[in-house]
């Protein structure tokens, strides 16, 4: 019967998928990105039309559009999002910052023309970029697998999940007429690229596998964000002492610089001699 | 009041010239060193036309007298190796540690000719005790362009002073980025092969020119 053909066809296409994706994670075993051949195929795909759509219309647009037209667009979409950020700091309980983008939003919005200038920022009200995703992982939602979306780039499986919320946080998404709408979209892409041509070419020079490099770099940077991380790391103290171990696990045990040709001593540095014992406890 | 005047003049001008005739070895703490490099870094490249031109032989230069010499790229690449920089011999270390401090000159001056003059980095306050071994200072970037940029440093105080082995920039911690890199690189072909790779990359970039920034 037609039915089963079909279906069977179905269960084929989704076993071959699924073979496919499964036969990528037989190179590295990376428990944060148990989806890497899948992950790495998508990541080809967007860096293709990177290549040839993305990267040269943004290179075109900084080098020919005079500096105040791309800082004019630049604030323009910056202000737009200071109003969702708003929503996710105080969703996170976060009053101050999020009566700051609430008092950016407003003076940028009049003050700056429609948020064409920022004035907020010189003024002394800081810049946070809160999301939906943020916000989940403030109250406690882990980020999930490592996930690289088909265009909009990497992720993780619960920013994801909170897109379609943050598209609706998004006032421009909002905008009428459509066409109008669109472009914008399309402008605030080609922008953004712009400001990260720098970043992506000194990642084309630093990394011996970009996707790798870009991965890790990114869970980093998201887990950062979440925590408001900026002034320190989990495995540092707010005096600033770090613990080695927290940081680097069971290999934070390394020697002192080698001498040339000299045979590497693996025991640890006991070069510090403290006057007293110092604390153990933080 | 003279004996003490004396004494203090004497231990003024033996610090003083022990700081002169070791000049890369610090007794600071270890913000005070990093804010100190950290000013002497921004300042010359500020205000040195070439470098703002982009000029690579010059910013390299400014990278390996102002910088290179506080930090510690073996204890770097050693952390990167993670657990197979044990199973390496003194040989593979050596030339490992040798690469990829290449590496990071070549592709990391890149960013110091993207220092524009109103960017301004702010320290946050250590209170670290003085018998800690591994802190981290932590300061960020204050531009007119966007939201500051977090840059935090990593530093381990051994027999030559406070050196730092780790970086972090906007949250990513630099020997975390390229742990990945490394161990799946080594697992496909062994450290010679990481080497190796490490070695051909750096062959490219030393031909390639510095971009010059565009504003």
């Amino acid at each position: 019967m037609k039915t089963t053909t079909v279906q069977s066809r179905r269960l084929v296409a989704v076993a071959a998928l699924a073979g496919l994706a499964l036969s990528g994670c037989a190179t590295t075993n990376n428990p944060r990105d148990p989806l890497e051949g899948l992950n790495r195929g998508v990541f080809t795909f967007n860096d293709t039309v990177d290549k040839y759509a993305l990267k040269p219309v943004a290179t075109a647009y900084k080098n020919v559009l005079p500096s105040f037209v791309q800082t004019g667009v630049h604030n323009f979409f910056g202000n737009l999002t200071d109003a969702w950020s708003a929503v996710n700091n105080l969703l996170q309980g976060k009053g101050e910052a999020g009566v700051q983008d609430i008092t950016r939003f407003t003076i940028n919005s009049t003050f700056g023309i429609a948020g064409l200038i920022d004035i907020a920022g010189p003024a002394g009200l800081p810049k946070h970029n809160e999301d939906l995703g943020q916000t989940l992982g403030y109250w406690g939602v882990p980020s999930g697998p490592f996930l690289v979306l088909p265009l909009l780039g990497p992720s993780t499986l619960r920013d994801t999940a909170a897109l379609p919320g943050d598209w609706y946080g998004d006032i421009w998404t909002h905008k009428t007429p459509v066409n109008v709408r669109n472009i914008g979209t399309g402008v605030k892409a080609i922008d953004t690229r712009a400001s990260l041509l720098d970043a992506s070419d000194l990642v084309e020079g630093a990394a011996l596998d970009r996707y790798a490099f870009i991965r890790d770099g990114f869970l980093q940077r998201r887990e950062s964000q979440v925590r408001d991380g900026g002034s320190q790391s989990a495995a540092a103290s707010s005096s600033g002492r770090l613990d080695m171990k927290a940081a680097y696990g069971e290999d934070a045990d390394t020697s002192a610089a080698p001498a040339a040709g000299a045979p590497v001593p693996l025991t640890p540095p006991a070069e510090s001699t403290p006057a007293t014992p110092a604390p153990v406890s933080k | 009041m003279k004996p003490i005047a004396t004494l203090i003049a004497t231990v003024s001008f033996a610090f003083a010239t022990h700081a002169l005739a070791a000049a890369p070895v610090g007794n600071e703490a270890p913000d005070v060193l990093v804010k100190r490099i950290s000013a002497d870094v921004l300042d010359t490249a500020k205000s040195d036309k070439d470098i703002q031109a982009g000029d690579r032989q010059k910013i390299i230069g400014l990278v390996q007298t102002k910088i290179l010499p506080f930090v510690d790229t073996d204890k770097m690449t050693a952390l990167a190796a993670g657990r197979f920089w044990r199973q390496a011999t003194p040989a593979q270390q050596k030339r490992l540690s040798e690469e990829f401090r290449t590496l990071l000159v070549y592709t990391y001056s890149g960013a110091l000719s993207q220092i524009k003059n109103d960017d301004k980095v702010e320290f946050k306050p250590l209170r670290a005790d003085p018998a800690d071994v591994d802190v981290e200072v932590r300061s960020q970037v204050n531009s007119s362009r966007g939201e500051p940029i977090t840059l935090n440093y990593r530093l381990n105080k051994g027999p030559q002073g406070w050196k730092i082995f780790d970086i972090n920039v906007l949250g990513a911690w630099l020997v975390e980025t390229y742990k990945g890199n490394f161990s799946s690189e080594i697992n496909k072909t062994g450290i010679d092969g990481l080497i190796a790779k490490l070695a051909e990359r750096n062959k490219q970039l030393a031909g390639k020119p510095l971009a010059a920034p565009a504003n």
